[in-house]
């Protein structure tokens, strides 16, 4: 079964639709849009690296991810304009990250690959990465879900139940560099923020508890990765940016119900 | 022993001192009230005995396993957050949920359990706040402006709810007002703060202190005897009998 690609690129997609799923709940509990954006922008400066010192991609992305996360993490802790810091390290990683990959000497790169993702290519190896990247997240998030939510409510709430907010807000961010290193193959680092937000954005009118909208957002993600795939197949498109379409659609059916909802009731 | 107490605290941000040299010790089943102006360090002081802040100087010690029961002066939640009142009672650590319901009627507000966050009015909103910083039994229930918001009969009905409270569980109560007349005559001890402690003792020693009196006015004196002849079940001009009477309860 797994022979076949389609059938692998359906499980990688399904595989960090649900990982990006469950922790972009948090990502727009918390306003972390802008932080998965700068982590997943890192990517292509990890991929060059990886290129450029032959480790695998997975690693050097990862690594770089991670650098960034911390960085970030780091930043936050000082208060002081951190949309702009943010800005200048999200993007002056990817443009340096472009130029790294276009320097590496040798073979000619297909850049495309690493921007929107290249799924139907995936191995069985990528697979494992995937699907054990994706354990991880959902394991950590499991293990975490009390403390965090509590801590995303309000941080002084937090230190009150003798929680650590900031150890919860460090967690969040590391899971966030896993799921970069993890779906960069699949949606590709420009699309990342997409699958992150777009799946909770769209659950959320639709969901009384946060658990809830955890569960809707992870069935929508692994809903569009599957669609997509398929709309791709039929008319012969990119996977990634046809992944992020679905979704988008599905919010969009979504905010359309809501607002009949709300004209109704009125 | 006393429950929490701050040692010399001194805190600071941004090359500002906010508090200097604060000691504040909080006794079991008392209720002490900080009043000061606007950016006199009430809130700051508060978050530091939470341990949201670490003071620059100087220590808050707690007792072992200290439950502290901790109402915010305001509670933002992100409009792409859904959850209900009940999910959020079982924040961080699961309920029974018959103490959830208990809670809830002891805060004034039973049967909006099911009920979204988002759609409880201002009262309602800080009421089920202080439903789930009383659900732990805590020793200490600390209040930061509970009753921002509020107009003024739903903060004396809140401040009630409070005193009730407090003889439920025993537990102590710190608090921080700007609601002088209403607070004052609600507790045991008050604690006129800025930016260092002005003057401490009961209600009747801080209202006439001068260093209080600089700070609000004597209006508030005033205000001050007229609630306590309203309200203070006949025992006029009679702190300590009220207050052994309390106890005794």
């Amino acid at each position: 079964m797994l022979d076949d690609f389609l059938v692998r690129a359906a499980l990688a997609g399904v595989g960090t639709a649900i990982a990006a799923g469950l922790l972009g709940c948090f990502v727009v509990w918390r306003r972390m849009a802008y932080f998965g954006d700068a982590t997943a922008h890192a990517a292509v400066l990890g991929v060059a690296l990886a290129l450029l010192f032959g480790t695998s991609i997975t690693l050097g992305v990862g690594a770089v991810a991670l650098l960034m996360a911390v960085l970030i993490h780091g930043l936050s802790g000082q208060g002081a304009a951190v949309d702009t810091m943010l800005g200048v390290l999200a993007h002056g990683a990817l443009a340096l990250g472009l130029v790294a990959v276009t320097l590496i000497p040798g073979q000619r790169i297909d850049l495309d690959a690493y921007l929107f993702g290249d799924v139907l290519s995936v191995t069985r190896t990528d697979l494992a990465v995937i699907w054990g990247g994706g354990a991880v997240v959902v394991a950590t998030l499991w293990w975490h879900w009390s403390a965090m939510l509590t801590a995303t409510l309000s941080s002084d709430l937090a230190y009150a139940a003798g929680i650590n907010p900031r150890r919860e807000q460090l967690v969040l961010t590391l899971l966030l560099a896993a799921v970069v290193a993890v779906a960069i193959k699949v949606v590709g680092a420009l699309l990342i923020t997409a699958l992150l937000i777009i799946p909770a954005a769209a659950a959320r009118n639709y969901a009384s508890t946060p658990e809830r909208m955890a569960l809707l957002s992870m069935a929508i993600g692994a809903l569009s990765a599957i669609a997509g795939l398929r709309l791709a197949v039929i008319f012969d498109t990119t996977v990634g940016p046809a992944i992020i379409c679905v979704a988008a659609s599905i919010f969009a059916v979504s905010a359309m119900g809501t607002a009949l909802r709300r004209l109704r009731s009125a | 022993m006393s429950l929490i107490e701050a040692q010399n605290v001194d805190f600071g941000h941004g090359g500002q001192r906010v508090l200097q040299g604060v000691s504040l010790a909080l006794n079991a089943g008392e209720i002490v009230t900080i009043v000061g102006p606007n950016g006199s360090g009430k809130s700051t002081l508060l978050r530091v005995m939470i341990g949201a802040l670490k003071p620059q100087k100087g220590k808050v010690t707690r007792q072992d396993g200290l439950r502290i029961g901790y109402v915010p002066q305001k509670l933002h939640i992100d409009p792409t957050l859904p959850i209900t009142v009940d999910r959020f009672l079982n924040l961080p650590h699961r309920v029974d949920p018959t103490a959830a319901k208990q809670a809830l009627a002891t805060a004034g507000v039973a049967g909006v359990g099911n009920r979204q966050m988002s759609q409880l009015s201002g009262g309602q909103f800080q009421r089920v706040l202080l439903a789930r910083a009383i659900l732990p039994k805590p020793h200490v229930l600390m209040l930061d402006e509970a009753t921002q918001g509020l107009d003024q009969p739903g903060s004396a009905a809140f401040y009630r709810q409070i005193d009730a409270v407090r003889r439920d569980l025993g537990c102590a109560v710190l608090m921080v007002s700007h609601e002088l007349h209403v607070v004052m005559s609600a507790s045991d001890r008050v604690i006129c703060l800025n930016g260092h402690i002005c003057c401490e003792g009961t209600p009747e020693v801080v209202s006439a202190a001068p260093a209080y009196r600089e700070l609000f006015g004597t209006g508030t004196g005033g205000a001050l005897a007229l609630y306590r002849h309203d309200h203070d079940h006949g025992h006029d001009h009679d702190h300590d009998g009220h207050h052994h009477h309390k106890a005794a309860e």
